[in-house]
């Protein structure tokens, strides 16, 4: 069902849990599947310097997430901006049609945290 | 080999080696078409008589109100269908319970479009039809009800003679005709699905639930119930199911329900055994689990619980990488992404039914299986929990 890429994130996702000092975080959840994803950055200079996340739901929300913190990793505020649920479905080379939601859940709480951090600045 | 433990049973099983061997010639050298006038083909009506024969001594009916079906689906199709509308002079509604099968379902749903009406009684947090508002729900134009023998899920079991008893006594249906149909397609091998003992005039069965094979399935109709066949063009099964016999199927149906029946005390003792194990184990070893469906009205082979805090498919998945194949109602384990209607109808919480998990028991599974399950499990759960932002102990980077 999931290409080894999906499988790695999943079974050893990067940069779980509570980011300690995180300067935004945003929440983000499905309402129909009920997928809960929340994102923490850290941002020097204008860059995302360090990120973390923490999934309640499929093992595709859970890669989506990890991919998504080595995505923006060093990235400007503009660059995560246009990170699209594309960009994380090429990251993860592929996901079933019937999960691509969870790509877009991970480019949305991107977004959102972005936007929190700009909104408190 | 790579090791892989089945626990989901109640999606299909093998086909038994004593089921194979008997369908085997009805491929080739046995191949006849059993309308066929030839000398050669009445063994094949011989073979077909001898299954329906079988099939009707466990279901304790005559052998003329057993017809074959492609499975348990159409049966229920059949049930829904055929049933109601046979009736529709007498009266447009149905009754069903929250947590059938889609089969029974979805049948419902389109005669809705045809202008019945349907009562969907609801369950107790155990999964058990209410009764109280089945006695309520029947009226002067109820003309069918169906309620499962026992549920997929949860496993839980219906108190389906004490329904026929309420059904067959209400007023409502004094002088009139109110069928009763029971999806039993869970039950077979597990419970005495006797029609007189469970009081229905209608049943279905699926033969890949009980070691048969996929394909095939028994829809019982008792004698003089009213009934408006839908699948045309042919006299087969008495001119209510159309088209040639799926003699391999039939015969295979025969002997695996027999083999089902003839094992079924040391099946349930087997079973019940190695469930009750898994559910300890589980429930001594793991935090915030909930138990799903009947605690001792259940089936012996099924069990379910939701685990908090974590999502079905990816507990799943784990579980798929550790050699164990079992399944979950949750909501990103259907092309649909909405949570089991059966946990909701129960009461369970929409997030903690996404992390329901179901494993379903068979003959060949043994007490190593349940050992390496629960030595396997706990540490999943917690893993993915580590993940989750709703678990109660987060992780700190």
């Amino acid at each position: 069902m999931y290409n080894p890429r999906v499988v790695d994130h999943f079974n050893n996702p990067r940069n779980v849990g509570i980011l300690d000092g995180a300067d935004a975080q945003a929440s983000v959840e499905n309402p129909v599947c009920g997928d809960l994803i929340n994102l923490y950055i850290k941002v020097e200079d204008g860059r995302i310097k360090r990120s973390s996340f923490q999934a309640f739901g499929c093992s595709a929300a859970i890669a989506s997430s990890s991919i998504a913190t080595e995505l923006i990793q060093d990235k400007t505020l503009d660059e995560a901006l246009k990170i699209t649920s594309d960009t994380v479905v090429g990251a993860l080379e592929g996901l079933p049609s019937s999960k691509m939601h969870c790509a877009g859940m991970a480019a949305d709480v991107i977004h959102k945290a972005v936007k929190n951090y700009l909104d408190k600045k | 080999m790579k090791k892989f433990i089945y626990l989901d049973h109640a999606a299909t099983t093998p086909v038994h080696s004593r089921v194979l061997e008997a369908m085997l010639p009805f491929f080739t050298e046995r191949f006849c078409n059993p309308s066929a006038v030839y000398t050669v083909a009445q063994e094949s009506r011989k073979a077909v008589d001898g299954a329906r024969k079988t099939v009707a001594d466990i279901l304790g009916c005559v052998p003329r109100d057993v017809i074959f079906t492609s499975g348990g689906s159409e049966s229920d199709n059949m049930a829904i269908k055929g049933g109601a509308l046979a009736l529709k002079e007498s009266g447009n509604h149905i009754i069903t319970s929250a947590i059938e099968h889609h089969a029974v379902t979805e049948s419902c749903h389109f005669m809705e479009k045809l202008g019945f009406e349907v009562t969907y009684l609801p369950v107790d947090r155990y999964g058990v039809a209410r009764l109280d508002a089945l006695e309520k729900a029947i009226n002067q134009r109820t003309v069918l009800v169906s309620i499962m023998t026992a549920n997929n899920e949860v496993g839980t079991i219906q108190p389906v003679a004490e329904i026929s008893r309420i059904v067959k006594n209400h007023p409502a249906g004094r002088g009139r005709t109110i069928i009763f149909h029971t999806d039993a397609v869970q039950a077979a091998g597990s419970l005495d699905i006797n029609v007189d003992r469970l009081g229905v005039d209608m049943l279905s069965l699926s033969s890949h639930k009980f070691y048969g094979p996929k394909g095939v399935g028994v829809f019982y109709l008792r004698r003089n119930t009213p009934f408006i066949s839908w699948q045309n063009g042919g006299s087969q099964e008495r001119n209510r199911r159309a088209g040639t016999e799926n003699v391999s199927g039939i015969i295979g149906t025969g002997v695996a329900l027999q083999l089902a029946e003839e094992n079924r005390e040391h099946y349930v003792r087997h079973c019940t055994r190695l469930r009750d194990r898994l559910i300890e184990g589980i429930m001594s070893a793991i935090q915030d689990v909930h138990l799903t469906g009947h605690p001792t009205e259940r089936l012996p082979n099924n069990v379910s619980f939701c685990f908090e805090y974590v999502e079905g498919e990816s507990i799943l998945l784990s579980l798929d990488f550790a050699g164990i194949a079992a399944s979950s109602g949750s909501a990103c384990t259907s092309a649909s992404i909405e949570p089991s209607g059966v946990l909701l109808a129960m009461g369970v919480p929409v997030q903690v039914a996404h992390g329901s998990l179901r494993m379903t028991l068979g003959t060949d599974n043994t007490d190593e299986d349940i050992d390496y399950v629960l030595s396997t499990l706990a540490g999943i759960v917690e893993r993915l929990r580590s993940i989750s932002p709703l678990a109660r102990k987060s992780a700190h980077v």
